[in-house]
């Protein structure tokens, strides 16, 4: 399953998810970029067109791997845990994983990955930390359904979950540098927050890193 | 077994071949060490060379195959066996492309080969041709490009053997393959198709009428060897499904066992006829030859054992396509080309088609497989500024 496609409907952006606008806007014109879970192509196809990027894609589902090889961009079949071992290191400018990592099964070696092979990495993950999820918890005593993280315990995909906090004290201890981050609420939304505060902790449905090694 | 040759002599020898035909000069040095030439390489082409010479696609035959993509065959009559990706507005665009397709050195399709006369003897080859290597058969394909005056392919694709000669190709010619499709194919030959081929050398060659490869010059052919080895391979071309789906346990006209070795079920019957069909087109010299070359198949060892190596820098686009039930080419093998590609950070695209065709789904009617095929051709002909059809 992918996660990306499952929470993609929620956003329902003019032209591209919140998340993944954000994730273009931090990407220099003309950079060669990596997108994983890229879904049906709608980020590589949007930097093609606007930012004259040399783009190419990993996608997990079939259907989403051919729908963008038929739309004439470069897509491979493949995953995060298993595909991006053979990946030269620097050879992109951008690696790009958006909401997936929390579906990974070694979240910690595909970060790594990702900031080997990108000059620069872009990760965006649902923050575990939000209100709601803490409340569904503390009050209700049930694991939590939300617009981003939408499945019942027993099917979910998403099987490595965490907090904003959480995500900040990994790289940090992997020597890996949050060159930017950004806050977002569901729909993708920018924070006026700390990003990585105990405030954006508690507030934030997302958040979206810029990474470089250090 | 009921399998009777349709003729004593050699198939097709007195059919004229339709096509074009290259006469090339020089000598090949060939892998083994031998040189081979002068030297004939037969084919066809389909549509037009642009002004520009940037439209050509070169299409690489599978081991069975031949130079008739889009044209009846001239000696069973059957459509070409690509007719269904190849013409005006198919995926392989006639009005848009300029298709070539030469039969494979050591072919039996006109190219030169083991059936053919060898001129220092004036006798047919038989086995005294050179073991050639599918290095060999690109190079061969390369004075057929030089000849067409073509510096650079638009795209060179092909299914099975014909995909390796397409890794080949990217490997060894990587400034001349603007685009390259290996279908269905892998980088190297696993033992499991390495034995398969052996049991059809060995069905070939314990057939008496094989005289040791020299049966032309005894009016004899092999026909029942060569028979029973296309009935093996054909089995590894489909997959346990489609077999299933196509036959089950269906009798073959009769409603109740024969208690005989008479072909009582359907599956037999389809087998016996694509085994007597096959030997009415096909050498079986040739089929030797052209087994081994894939068997010695093995882009990795000729790079130092590491297949990125043999991609090293390369501008090629790529696309790799392998099919779900595909067990001779698995989708496995057709990774590690992704992989390989990866490693050299070319630009890659990967498609498994989803099918319970078999190898074969390469040649048939598989929209997903062509919808994709399409959809990059058209991508891959932007890039390169060539006009729609």
């Amino acid at each position: 399953m992918d996660a990306r496609n499952l929470t993609r409907n929620f956003a329902a952006p003019p032209e591209l998810r919140g998340d993944l606008r954000l994730a273009a806007e931090m990407i220099e014109p003309g950079s060669r970029v990596l997108d994983i879970g890229c879904g049906d192509g709608e980020l590589l196809s949007y930097l093609t067109r606007h930012k004259d990027v040399d783009g190419r894609g990993m996608e997990l589902s079939q259907s989403g791997v051919n729908a963008c090889v038929r739309h004439g961009l470069s897509v491979i079949q493949g995953d995060a845990d298993n595909d991006l071992a053979d990946y030269p290191t620097g050879a992109f400018d951008y690696v790009v994983l958006s909401q997936t990592l929390q579906a990974t099964r070694n979240p910690r070696q595909v970060l790594l990955h990702l900031a080997r092979i990108g000059k620069r990495a872009i990760v965006s993950i649902p923050n575990f930390g939000h209100w709601r999820i803490r409340a569904s918890l503390l009050i209700q005593g049930r694991l939590p359904k939300t617009a981003l993280l939408p499945f019942p315990w027993y099917e979910t995909p998403n099987i490595h979950l965490c907090t904003i906090q959480d995500f900040a004290t990994l790289c940090a201890e992997e020597g890996i540098r949050i060159e930017r981050s950004i806050s977002l609420d569901r729909w993708g939304r920018p924070y006026r927050l700390n990003p990585v505060g105990a405030l954006a902790n508690l507030l934030a449905e997302q958040g979206l890193f810029l990474l470089a090694r250090r | 077994m009921n399998l009777s040759p349709p003729s004593s002599t050699r198939p097709g020898s007195a059919v004229q071949r339709p096509g074009l035909r290259l006469e090339v000069a020089e000598k090949l040095r060939l892998d083994s060490g031998v040189t081979l030439g002068p030297f004939t390489i037969a084919y066809s082409t389909y549509g037009n060379l642009n002004a520009e010479r940037s439209n050509a696609i070169l299409i690489c035959h599978a081991l069975t195959g031949d130079q008739y993509v889009a044209e009846p065959h001239p000696i069973t009559g059957k459509p070409g066996w690509w007719d269904i990706l190849v013409g005006p507005g198919k995926v392989l665009d006639t009005d848009r492309y300029f298709l070539i397709c030469p039969n494979v050195l050591g072919g039996c399709m006109g190219s030169t080969g083991p059936g053919e006369i060898d001129p220092a003897t004036g006798k047919p080859w038989g086995l005294t041709f050179p073991v050639y290597t599918i290095a060999d058969m690109v190079r061969a394909q390369v004075k057929l490009i030089d000849h067409l005056g073509i510096e650079q392919l638009f795209c060179v694709t092909g299914g099975s053997m014909g995909g390796m000669q397409v890794l080949e190709w990217a490997s060894a010619y990587p400034e001349r393959v603007f685009a390259a499709v290996p279908i269905a194919s892998a980088a190297r030959h696993s033992a499991q198709n390495i034995a398969f081929h052996e049991v059809g050398r060995q069905a070939i060659m314990a057939d008496p009428d094989w005289c040791g490869g020299n049966y032309q010059q005894q009016g004899r052919n092999p026909a029942r060897g060569l028979a029973v080895a296309r009935m093996a391979a054909h089995i590894t071309y489909l997959s346990e499904q489609a077999l299933h789906r196509k036959f089950g346990r269906n009798l073959q006209d009769r409603n109740a066992l024969g208690f005989s070795f008479d072909a009582d079920f359907q599956v037999e019957n389809y087998l016996r006829h694509q085994g007597i069909s096959f030997v009415e087109r096909f050498d079986a010299n040739s089929y030797l030859y052209m087994t081994r070359a894939c068997d010695y198949f093995d882009l990795a060892a000729e790079h130092g054992g590491v297949l990125a190596n043999a991609f090293k820098g390369t501008r090629t686009r790529f696309c790799v396509i392998s099919f779900t039930s595909d067990w001779l080419y698995p989708t496995a093998e057709n990774r590690q080309i992704v992989h390989a590609l990866n490693a050299a950070a070319a630009n890659v695209s990967f498609v498994e088609v989803e099918t319970d065709k078999g190898h074969d789904a390469f040649l048939l009617d598989e929209p997903e497989f062509h919808a994709t095929l399409r959809g990059f051709l058209d991508g891959c002909a932007q890039h390169r500024g060539l006009k729609a059809g």
